[in-house]
């Protein structure tokens, strides 16, 4: 617990072992059926526009999640700045359509992209320090791009935002919640794939190599800074991605998203639903999107119950919500083989 | 077989219950007329979203009381936003697909109440904005309607003043929030128009602590007179600044701070400072035959005997929401949406804490600069410049 | 123009002793836990807001602020003992969150307790500012000045000078170690998380009668105490001083002489220069990794 040692003790050691291979390849096709079994379910529970809208929001901070969970569950780092690309996608993709009459499509690409140039320029000089001091940065990054979306009001709008166009599919506008939780069901459908491609893949493998230890991985020929720059790139991408499909969809953006309690919900998130696990980050994403809407009923005890909510759950689960519950069930069917 | 299908089985258990709580809390009778609110109660605008919320609830409970309207009981369904506007607009959609509200009463910012524009022209429902800016009901919007001052009546107000004491120069400090940031454009667009130019334009963070660089800039202008555009702790921590720094040149404040609470963080510093505001603060000083006397202290008595504590002119903009609704159903006899948006629109020569409401299919605020009072601190409390 | 100058370092000072207390309560649990705490800026906001409440009873005000600080620091033991110490051999990123989660737990109960609006308690001796060389110093700045300086004096002496103190800058060194010449770490984390919470609350009433406060002060004060502390050097004391006092007189001339939009934007970017080029702070942190 002591950062004496290696820094990348960052994150909890939750990361598959040799012997457990056998099950993370299932779990990749099979988790991935059972995510889209239930994209495809739960339209019977959304009743009306707004349990829709409720999913959608789920998704989309599923999609920043996952990408973000590689950066700190895999790969071991922090960023406390992430509302930061996530605001610079919705930001930059409004003004290229709204501003600057591109396409929709091609301006959610291209915000897409150029965050992920500015984030491997940021993530150079960045990615060098470690732990706390990785933090810190990462979040004085993602002060700097909000102060900046507040202040520059004759491109961004200032403080109360800009609106922006609603995406427009080869020539058909993209309107309303239904086709909406098609659209966010198959972007977080291909992020899930993505992320555990990347993960099975050998850069996956060096990631992980180095998440349990960087000097060992080094000694055995693994670049680690040209590895963790290209999380940080993946990571942003993935943000910035669910933030300019936001930004169309809720027809407007304001400086808030690039917040640093933005950027502190999202890691909660991650954490939350279990770091080193794509579908940990999914339900830490629809746990804690979900949770504020059920807790409205408590009116003036909302914060406080949140609060009491984070702290209890990650007392117990220290691991976040997935790997632990994983991990019984792994138990339970490992005692009936006799192995372990 | 293992995690996998108990992720997924979780998963849909979480869903199911989900539905359940959700659609539990929303199944309510059909009988009750239901007006949808969402208020910035905690957050930076907190403090206009706190006595917004209590105004609402304490008279939907004095309206039921007294029999209802439309012989249905009021039912208020609210929801805070924190001043986030992506929430604000969530928690719109929920209001007007969940909870099937008849009316919608809020939005204490302009972030979030331009968030639910779209939503609330969309879905067809009145809505009546609590938020300053004049971009809210310019261009004017079918659905969309507002309370409070804009923040250009309030410039004009303070540049008229301004040149009744012989200032022609002035200078402007601001905060970074939106409601800053919309008056001072607003006041650097007219006050050339009103004869007063504008020789030093200074802003600061909304939570800055220390404005004295600022002022002490401003000292060095050749200002007649400052004028802080800003609300929250900013314009106190300017009061106190503006005297720490030595400056002479009078101090007005937007009606962002209308409240006793501002005099009381700015303290001493105060003495001298005059802002717009309706006349909802100054019940008392009012002569006996002012046409909105009775309305504004009824109210204040109401909020302050329930709540004890000191009314703000934004709760006042609160009650003037709910009334001009409940007037609009009471003489459309029904609450058929549009029928109430065409009643609303025809409001003529309604009474309220903020002034003497008279909309229009052009105007949907009503208001004009005789519904400003300019007050002025004077020994620790309002008092009426004549 | 020289008046403005010092109006200008005046405002920055005072600004950064506060700064430099909330740095001081980070470094102090970062020493003992390896953790950050983002819970130390509602310590600032409970020696506030309890003093405020408990000077409304009518206790004359030296009383209400010897109270205000008693209650913070049962808050940070309570803190210590119900959320951090049946969490601490969770990784490093999850104690952060739980702080989190503490954080949120505190401004909830404090818009129960008290109330969502502005407060502000009376200045130590009086409001009648003090002309210096063409500035003007509030007499309460000056307060916040002298009992920053009074505390770190403290501070030194004990770390430096009592047992109980170099046993905890022991642990913080090597926890196995000072385990091993019987060092009770528990104990060490549980005075450190008092000791943070006495230090914010002493800034909270220093400062509430210039700044005001309020249920949600603590989150932006906290975001600069850290700042601070990493500045100066995330676990050194004087680092942390020296980290709030710099970031303070940063943001004061940036608003002064550059732009007050970007003052605070402009601050983060020497912190972020700093980070990248003198990784272990001004003064040097014990632990740095670079690669």
């Amino acid at each position: 617990m002591h950062a004496g040692s290696n820094v990348s003790e960052l994150a909890p050691r939750a990361v598959p072992r040799a012997g457990a291979r056998h099950w993370a390849t299932s779990a990749r096709t099979g988790g991935l059926l059972a995510l889209a079994a239930t994209i495809a379910a739960l339209p019977l529970v959304l009743v009306n526009n707004y349990f829709y809208e409720v999913a959608i929001l789920v998704g989309l901070n599923a999609i920043v999640c996952v990408g973000l969970n590689l950066l700190i569950g895999y790969a071991g780092q922090i960023s406390l700045g992430h509302a930061g690309f996530y605001a610079l996608g919705g930001y930059g993709s409004a003004i290229l359509s709204g501003t600057y009459g591109l396409p929709t499509v091609l301006s959610l690409v291209t915000a897409t992209l150029a965050v992920g140039v500015v984030a491997y320029v940021v993530g150079r000089p960045t990615l060098r320090l470690k732990g706390h001091y990785l933090a810190m940065a990462t979040l004085g990054l993602g002060v700097i791009v909000s102060i900046v979306l507040a202040t520059e009001d004759r491109w961004t709008g200032g403080p109360d935002g800009m609106s922006v166009p609603p995406l427009a599919l080869a020539g058909v506008v993209l309107q309303g919640e239904r086709l909406w939780y098609a659209v966010v069901g198959v972007a977080l459908l291909l992020a899930v794939w993505l992320a555990l491609n990347l993960i099975d893949s050998p850069a996956g493998r060096a990631l992980r190599a180095l998440h349990g230890s960087e000097t060992a991985a080094r000694v055995l020929g693994i670049d680690a800074a040209r590895h963790k720059l290209r999380v940080f790139v993946i990571s942003a991408l993935f943000a910035a991605g669910a933030g300019a499909l936001t930004a169309h969809y809720a027809g407007f953006i304001t400086p808030a998203k690039a917040s640093f309690m933005h950027s502190v919900e999202l890691v909660i998130m991650v954490v939350f639903g279990g770091m080193a696990s794509v579908f940990g980050a999914v339900v830490g994403a629809a746990v804690l999107t979900t949770l504020p809407q059920l807790l409205t009923a408590l009116k003036d005890y909302e914060t406080m119950a949140f609060g009491a909510v984070l702290i209890a759950t990650l007392v117990f689960l220290p691991q976040g919500i997935v790997p632990t519950l994983a991990r019984r069930f792994a138990r339970r069917r490992a005692g009936g083989r006799g192995e372990r | 077989m293992g995690p996998r299908s108990s992720i997924g089985a979780v998963g849909r258990g979480v869903a199911a219950a989900l539905a359940t709580l959700l659609i539990g809390g929303g199944a309510a009778a059909q009988e009750p007329i239901r007006i949808g609110t969402f208020l910035s109660v905690t957050g930076p605008a907190s403090f206009l979203g706190d006595p917004e919320l209590k105004t609402l609830e304490l008279y939907v409970e004095r309206l039921n009381a007294a029999g209802g309207v439309l012989g249905r009981k009021l039912q208020l369904i609210a929801y805070d936003d924190a001043g986030d506007a992506e929430k604000a607009r969530t928690f719109a959609k929920r209001l007007l697909e969940q909870d099937k509200v008849d009316a919608l009463v809020g939005g204490s910012t302009t972030g979030t109440t331009m968030a639910v524009v779209p939503l609330a022209e969309g879905a067809s429902v009145p809505f009546v904005s609590l938020a300053g800016a004049v971009v809210i009901v310019e261009p004017v919007k079918k659905w969309v309607f507002k309370t409070p001052h804009t923040d250009r009546m309030a410039c004009e107000k303070i540049f008229v003043d301004m040149k009744s004491r012989g200032f022609t120069k002035a200078a402007l400090i601001s905060g970074s929030g939106g409601f800053d940031k919309s008056m001072r454009a607003e006041c650097l667009k007219v006050a050339g128009q009103r004869g007063v130019e504008i020789v030093a334009d200074e802003t600061y963070g909304a939570s800055d602590t220390d404005m004295t660089p600022q002022l002490t800039k401003i000292r060095a202008s050749g200002a007649q007179a400052v004028l802080n555009a800003g609300f929250g702790q900013g314009p106190a921590i300017v009061t106190r600044n503006h005297r720490q720094v030595g400056l002479t040149q009078p101090l007005y404040q937007s009606h962002g701070v209308a409240s006793k609470e501002y005099i009381k963080l700015s303290g001493p510093a105060a003495e001298g400072v005059r802002l717009p505001a309706a006349a909802v603060l100054v019940g008392d000083l009012l002569p006996a035959d002012d046409v909105q006397k009775a309305v504004v202290v009824g109210y204040r008595d109401s909020y302050e005997g329930k709540y004890k504590s000191e009314i703000s002119t934004f709760g006042g903009h609160a009650y003037d929401g709910l009334m001009l609704v409940v007037g609009a159903m009471k003489s459309a006899g029904s609450t058929d949406k549009a029928k109430v948006r065409d009643a609303l629109e025809a409001t003529k020569g309604y009474v309220g804490t903020g002034g003497v409401v008279n909309m229009s299919a052009t105007d949907h605020m009503g208001l004009d600069l005789s519904a400003f009072r300019m007050l002025e601190v004077k020994n620790g409390t309002w008092a009426l410049v004549p | 123009m020289g008046g403005q100058w010092l109006q200008f370092v005046a405002g920055g000072l005072t600004a950064g002793a506060i700064y430099a207390l909330v740095g001081l309560g980070f470094s102090i649990v970062f020493n003992a836990s390896g953790a950050i705490n983002f819970a130390q800026g509602e310590f600032v906001m409970i020696g506030g807001m309890s003093a405020v409440a408990l000077l409304a009873t009518g206790l004359p005000l030296s009383v209400a602020i010897a109270l205000a600080l008693a209650v913070a620091v049962i808050v940070g033991l309570l803190l210590d003992k119900l959320a951090i110490e049946p969490a601490r051999n969770a990784g490093t990123v999850t104690l952060i969150i739980i702080t989190i989660g503490a954080s949120l737990f505190l401004r909830g109960l404090a818009q129960l307790v008290w109330d969502k609006r502005i407060h502000v308690l009376p200045a130590f001796s009086g409001e009648q500012p003090i002309a210096l060389a063409g500035a003007t110093l509030l007499p309460q700045s000056l307060w916040v000045l002298g009992v920053t300086a009074l505390a770190v004096a403290v501070l030194s002496w004990f770390f430096g000078r009592t047992l109980f103190g170099k046993a905890m800058l022991a642990s913080s060194y090597n926890a196995l170690a000072a385990r091993l010449v019987g060092i009770q770490t528990r104990t060490v984390l549980l005075v450190s998380f008092g000791l943070a919470a006495l230090l914010g609350a002493l800034a909270g009433v220093l400062t509430a009668p210039i700044t005001f406060t309020s249920y949600d002060s603590g989150l932006m004060l906290g975001l600069k105490g850290f700042a601070a502390a990493m500045l100066g050097g995330l676990g050194s004391f004087a680092g942390a001083v020296v980290g709030g006092l710099v970031l303070g007189l940063l943001e004061a001339l940036s608003a002064g002489f550059v732009s007050s939009a970007y003052k605070d934007a402009i601050a983060f970017l020497v912190l972020l220069a700093l980070l990248f080029f003198m990784p272990g702070g001004l003064l040097g942190a014990r632990r740095i990794e670079r690669v």
